[in-house]
């Protein structure tokens, strides 16, 4: 049970908003002194563990390209599509996204997606400049809202997406467990009851974008008022 | 054959390139914990291969200390002004995206196509890294096609790199180190600690009740450990199937698929998911850290209920 402290001080740890580098770091020294290791052997297993982890980091080669980008007007540019088509809000961009991605992401190609490669550059100027054509201008409050929506989106879909497609990790790992427990189930059977919490999720989460949109302009006219 | 090794050459570099430019960015008043900060984790990249578990956990633990005590800042490389940004994106239109959408369309060729592809008799690419290789090349051909068509002075794209590196600052590591903590977890049995208080200490006589546990506890042990993952076989082999399958004989493939959803409901609410709620909030520049766990939560509250009553409805039924 002594083991369960390591989860405590990453619960308690969070909690008053220590930095979370310095949490884990705790959490990983708790845990293994609890399960009766020395400090030498916590840090080697760390050390092993945080080398053998290292392509985790990869995705992040990809910051001189997004940058670069940036440099010569990428965002700009998201703004300027977004403010050109008419009956585009925040509601409707987000939702559209959303089911790109889940689609996407139920047929394999979770790639399509991702904080770095589409959110920061895309999806969430986008999001903004539907905001600020809808209602002029917005609170730094709504900015950030805005932002967080767009990162949620791309959570949302790729999570309650990805299962439907039968050689995602998870899919496989629940194979594997199964059959290790003398339970043979195809791929496919996995898949197919991942559907129903797929269209439920559009749902879901479709109505909450939907609905932000009203939400913006309520606040926006009371703040005129 | 290109390996992941050829990955961290990059990945090495790039970090490195951004320590040597921080060491000389007199706007940053931290640069040298900058300069540190980006070595270490360009050395792990570069000589992690080479190096023991306990030099490489004595680097890790340098990262930590100088990325957990706020000796990291921000640098000031500089770049364009928004006018000149404006002006940009209007001569150069819609064609900025290309380069961007280059790198999924590059990955996605990559792992369809490249897998079984052989240079020479061997394998073009490390077949058990298809993607994370593809991806990397994607990134270094669309570099590539943006610099012959921009034209920007050579250390653009790097200086352009730490500007953002910057901004994400230690969270950079995050992803990695709680990667690393799952580790120690497993090696330590907290996952076996888990799964016994939960089965001895939990109302589980009815099948409803079994339901309830089985996908509110994926949902709580995967916020806690940050990774459905490390949840899943702990509660199923804890609940899932000694009752909801073999006390009463629910269908074991629509346990298992909800109860993998329901811990992705618990994903959406944990810090400890750095990669999906820490690192975009930084990308973001949200001045909350949590400010996108905030959003998700009424979603995640919702889909849980949902999966709960959806595997109760379906579980027993076929």
């Amino acid at each position: 049970m002594l083991t369960l402290l390591g989860i405590a001080a990453v619960v308690a740890g969070f909690a008053i908003r220590l930095n979370p580098l310095l949490v884990i770091g705790a959490a990983a020294f708790v845990t293994g002194w609890a399960a009766g290791f020395s400090p030498v052997e916590i840090l080697s297993a760390f050390g092993k563990a945080f080398n053998e982890n290292r392509y985790v980091s990869l995705v992040w080669l990809i910051l001189p390209l997004i940058g670069l980008l940036e440099r010569y007007g990428l965002q700009e540019r998201a703004r300027m599509l977004v403010a050109r088509i008419r009956v585009m809000t925040v509601g409707r961009l987000l939702l559209s996204y959303f089911i790109i991605r889940q689609i996407t992401a139920s047929l394999g190609l979770t790639a399509l997606g991702s904080h770095a490669q589409m959110v920061r550059p895309l999806i969430a100027p986008m999001a903004e400049a539907a905001a600020e054509k809808e209602l002029g201008s917005l609170s730094d409050e709504q900015r950030y809202r805005v932002r967080a929506h767009a990162a949620a989106v791309d959570n949302i879909a790729l999570f309650f997406g990805e299962d439907v497609f039968i050689a995602i990790g998870s899919i496989l790992l629940i194979k594997g467990f199964l059959q290790q427990s003398g339970i043979v189930v195809q791929p496919f059977e996995l898949s197919v009851w991942a559907i129903p919490t797929a269209v439920l999720a559009l749902i879901i989460h479709g109505t909450r974008v939907l609905l932000l949109d009203r939400k913006l302009k309520r606040e926006t006219a009371q703040a005129a008022e | 054959m290109i390996t992941l090794q050829f990955c961290y050459l990059m990945a090495g570099l790039a970090f490195g390139s951004y320590a040597v430019l921080s060491a000389f960015d007199r706007s940053n008043r931290k640069r040298f914990g900058n300069a540190a900060f980006w070595g270490l984790f360009a050395s792990s990249f570069l000589f992690g291969s080479y190096l023991t578990d306990w030099q490489n956990g004595l680097l890790v633990l340098a990262l930590i200390v100088l990325g957990g005590c706020g000796l990291v800042g921000h640098g000031k490389p500089s770049t364009t002004s928004s006018k000149e940004r404006r002006e940009s994106a209007i001569l150069r239109g819609n064609w900025l995206f290309a380069p961007a959408l280059l790198v999924p369309a590059v990955a996605l060729l990559g792992t369809l196509f490249l897998k079984q592809a052989q240079i020479g008799g061997s394998a073009l690419l490390d077949p058990k890294n298809v993607t994370v290789i593809s991806l990397v090349l994607g990134v270094v051909i669309a570099l590539g096609v943006a610099m012959r068509w921009l034209r920007p002075k050579p250390p653009a794209p790097l200086q352009e790199g730490r500007r953002l590196a910057d901004m994400i600052g230690w969270a950079i590591i995050l992803p990695q180190l709680l990667a690393s903590l799952g580790a120690i977890f497993a090696l330590s049995g907290v996952g076996k600690a888990v799964g016994e208080i939960a089965t001895r200490y939990l109302p589980l006589g009815q099948p409803f009740e079994a339901v309830l546990v089985y996908c509110v506890g994926m949902a709580a042990f995967t916020a806690v450990m940050g990774n459905a993952f490390a949840a899943f076989p702990v509660m199923t082999a804890g609940i899932g199937l000694p009752l909801i399958v073999h006390q009463f004989h629910g269908n074991a493939a629509i346990m298992a698929a909800i109860g993998m959803l329901s811990g992705f409901c618990g994903t959406l609410t944990t810090p400890m998911a750095a990669n999906f709620n820490i690192v975009p909030a930084a990308l973001l520049e949200l001045p909350d850290r949590n400010g996108v766990i905030k959003v998700q939560l009424p979603t995640a509250g919702l889909m849980l209920i949902a999966n709960t009553l959806l595997m109760y409805a379906l579980v027993y039924r076929f």
